[in-house]
């Protein structure tokens, strides 16, 4: 039928594949890219780089699930999704990679289900209770604008794997800091109830804040963006102390190990089986 | 039928799914303002790469032809054969037409 | 298109426009939003519509409760994937049936007050990963069963949504599949874990198709608007039919003793599934209904300051602007 027809134009166009594709299309972003580690680069650096990027998006992606079913309207539970997968697809991405420069050759499931707390190398921000969905939104704010500050930088490393990682991770994170911008305002701005519940969020975000600024420069550009947005919410961003300790150390708040707990307990109920 | 002034109002959704083609309805959702409606718009009905550009409308901004209007409305061109490919009578035998 | 409402005199409307109505449904044409219909078919779509809706919302649960514990980085993202597919087909549905004339927040409080059902199979537990296998092979395969011949309902944007969803839970049944191929290549524990999964989902499987056609009254007039285009029985019948071979090449049995195949009709023979316990379900006596419910509550009530700031900050900003008019670019 015509009406039919016109329709299925939007699917048209495309590989018979994105019929199977989860999330937000596929393609290989590594596609014709060197997998070889190239000559001279520091590896222990590099696989540390690698783990402690994965390590946050796995454990942030680990939050962004729990909203599933939980998110305060239902286009929202399709938008979290959305950016829990991208940071899972750049987790497994990451971990993928650590294991061919370590030498190990050990694959994503090891890095992610046979680690415990101590070995996880994300910061403490990731880590928290997802709180309400202020905080959610603050924290993804936060994390999503360090992310893609660094991410841009990577686009330059001296690893092409690693530079494709981060290209692919660039478009997604725009959006990401996008949506998280876009909601701090809005609650900052929206009722009397919302811009306190912000202004609380934003509070338990700031102390964690320094921890991220370890490598690179990009402490001021990130800044600049977290006082952009937040004076348009009309909720300043708090000047405070930071918490002591790093989650890049090893040191985490208590909230890590449930959450690993949780991630790993069938694939550690049953470690001879394939899934 | 209880709207409750809080909720937040339907918007059609458009999507041209790829260069040469035009836009086309593909259903609705809810959002607080345009800013959201395309956000949530892109995360509902592009999840798989389905679209190059989007359009979003408040649904009570459409103006749509009733079913009372509709003979006057359509019937004139119903009539206008002249306009259909197969009103010409072409002989079999030119190619590419 | 926008909400057009249902007009009281629709029933007593001229019998000429009842005449071009079941006209046009006896062409196999599509009645559009705007066109006139009974009150009796907007009714039955408006409620069959909300109940397909909320049976995506609600079925994100079951699933939804494995995400965080997938136990591979590759599970994890599908199931992911899987379940928000599940609340873009419940938008889906819901935006067709607010070209009825109903309301998105009007059918979720009918749901969360348990007013409107969904579909009974949602009120079982998950009880371990294996179940997350099982109903993408046996939900979604009945899905499937009920979902394409909707695509040719008469109503034209609930059979457009429905193609949009078949499309998309294409891969839902073979995800579902393929992990059950995967476990029962693994350890003898793994293969357990699939048989006993089977064994608790086959039945409510079969009741998801409803009543036995006998008991189902309201299905001879969905027939005859072609808003359905098969009855329950036969529905059944091919999710039978389709799932033996694939349980065979699984090398699970199903827990039916009498399912044989009947030469003569060309079809397999199978047994009564429970209809006592299938009314128990629908009428919210399952083992999950409080809850499934009562977490749909609770997000949507916790949620309601979200969303009364983003209509807050829409109304402050639509303010700001007409102080400040800007240009507003040309779009086609």
């Amino acid at each position: 039928m015509s009406d039919d027809h016109l329709y299925m134009t939007l699917a048209e166009g495309h590989d018979d594949d994105t019929r199977w594709a989860y999330g937000t299309g596929f393609e290989d972003p590594l596609h014709g890219v060197d997998g070889a580690v190239p000559d001279g680069i520091d590896t222990g650096e590099l696989t540390a780089v690698c783990v402690a990027l994965a390590d946050d998006a796995l454990v942030l992606a680990q939050r962004l699930a729990e909203w599933t079913t939980r998110a305060p309207e239902l286009e929202e539970e399709v938008a979290l999704a959305n950016i829990g997968l991208d940071l899972l697809g750049q987790a497994r991405l990451l971990y993928s990679r650590a294991g061919q420069v370590d030498g190990t050759g050990r694959d994503e499931d090891a890095y992610a289900y046979f680690r415990d707390a101590d070995d996880f190398r994300n910061v403490r921000l990731a880590e928290l209770p997802n709180g309400d969905f202020a905080f959610s939104v603050a924290r993804l704010l936060v994390l999503s604008a360090w992310r893609l500050a660094h991410f841009e930088r990577l686009t330059a490393s001296d690893d092409p794997v690693l530079a494709a990682i981060a290209a692919k991770g660039v478009k997604e994170l725009s959006y990401h800091r996008q949506y998280a911008a876009e909601w701090v305002v809005r609650l900052g701005d929206g009722t009397a109830e919302s811009h306190h519940r912000m202004r609380d969020a934003l509070e338990q975000v700031a102390p964690y804040l320094d921890e991220l600024f370890t490598a690179y420069d990009v402490q001021d550009e990130v800044e600049a963006v977290l006082k952009q947005v937040t004076e348009t919410a009309g909720v300043p961003l708090p000047v405070c102390r930071p918490q002591p300790g790093s989650g890049r150390a090893g040191n985490h708040t208590e909230h890590l190990a449930p959450l690993l707990a949780e991630l790993q307990s069938v694939a550690r109920a049953h470690p001879e089986a394939t899934w | 039928m209880t709207t409750e002034e809080k909720d937040w109002p339907l918007y059609e959704v458009f999507v041209r799914g790829k260069r040469g083609l035009n836009h086309v309805h593909v259903g609705s959702l809810h959002a607080a303002d345009d800013r959201m409606a395309l956000t949530h718009a892109r995360d509902l009905y592009t999840r798989r790469n389905e679209g190059v550009s989007l359009w979003v409308v408040r649904s009570e901004h459409i103006a749509a032809s009733t079913r009372d209007e509709k003979d006057p409305f359509f019937e004139p061109s119903a009539d206008k054969v002249y306009r259909h490919p197969t009103f010409y009578d072409i002989p079999d035998d030119v190619p590419h037409i | 298109m926008a909400a057009i409402h249902a007009d009281a005199s629709a029933d007593r409307a001229e019998p000429e426009l009842r005449e071009h109505f079941e006209a046009t449904i006896a062409r196999d044409q599509r009645i559009e939003p705007r066109d006139w219909m009974p009150g009796g078919y907007r009714r039955t779509l408006v409620r069959q519509i909300a109940q397909h809706a909320h049976s995506e919302i609600i079925g994100m649960q079951p699933e939804g409760e494995w995400i965080t514990r997938a136990p591979s980085l590759r599970r994890k993202a599908i199931l992911f994937a899987k379940v928000q597919d599940e609340a873009g087909h419940g938008l889906y549905l819901y935006s067709a049936a607010e070209t009825l004339g109903a309301d998105r927040s009007d059918l979720t409080n009918r749901l969360i007050e348990g007013r409107q059902k969904y579909s009974s199979i949602f009120n079982y537990p998950t009880l371990s990963f294996a179940d997350v296998g099982v109903i993408g092979w046996f939900v979604d395969g009945a899905a499937i069963c009920n979902q394409v011949p909707l695509c040719r309902s008469s109503y034209g944007p609930y059979a457009r949504a429905m193609v949009r969803i078949c499309k998309e839970e294409s891969f839902h049944q073979r995800q579902g599949y393929e992990l059950l191929l995967t476990m029962m290549r693994g350890t003898d524990e793994q293969r357990a874990m699939v048989q006993d999964a089977v064994d608790r989902w086959w039945w409510p499987s079969l009741m998801m198709f409803g009543p036995p056609d006998d008991a189902s009254p309201n299905s001879a007039q969905s027939m005859a608007w072609k808003i359905k285009r098969h009855s329950n029985d036969e529905l059944r019948q091919r999710f039978v039919d389709m799932t033996v071979p694939q349980a065979e090449k699984l090398g699970v049995t199903l827990p039916d003793p009498d399912l044989r195949w009947n030469e003569e009709r060309g079809r397999h023979d199978f047994g009564t599934p429970d209809w006592a316990e299938l009314k128990r379900v629908i009428t919210g006596d399952g083992p999950c209904n409080d809850q499934r419910t009562e977490r749909r509550r609770t997000a949507h009530e916790e949620g309601a300051w979200v969303r009364e700031a983003a209509t807050a900050h829409a109304a402050k900003q639509a303010a700001r602007t007409r102080r400040t008019p800007t240009q507003k670019g040309a779009v086609a």
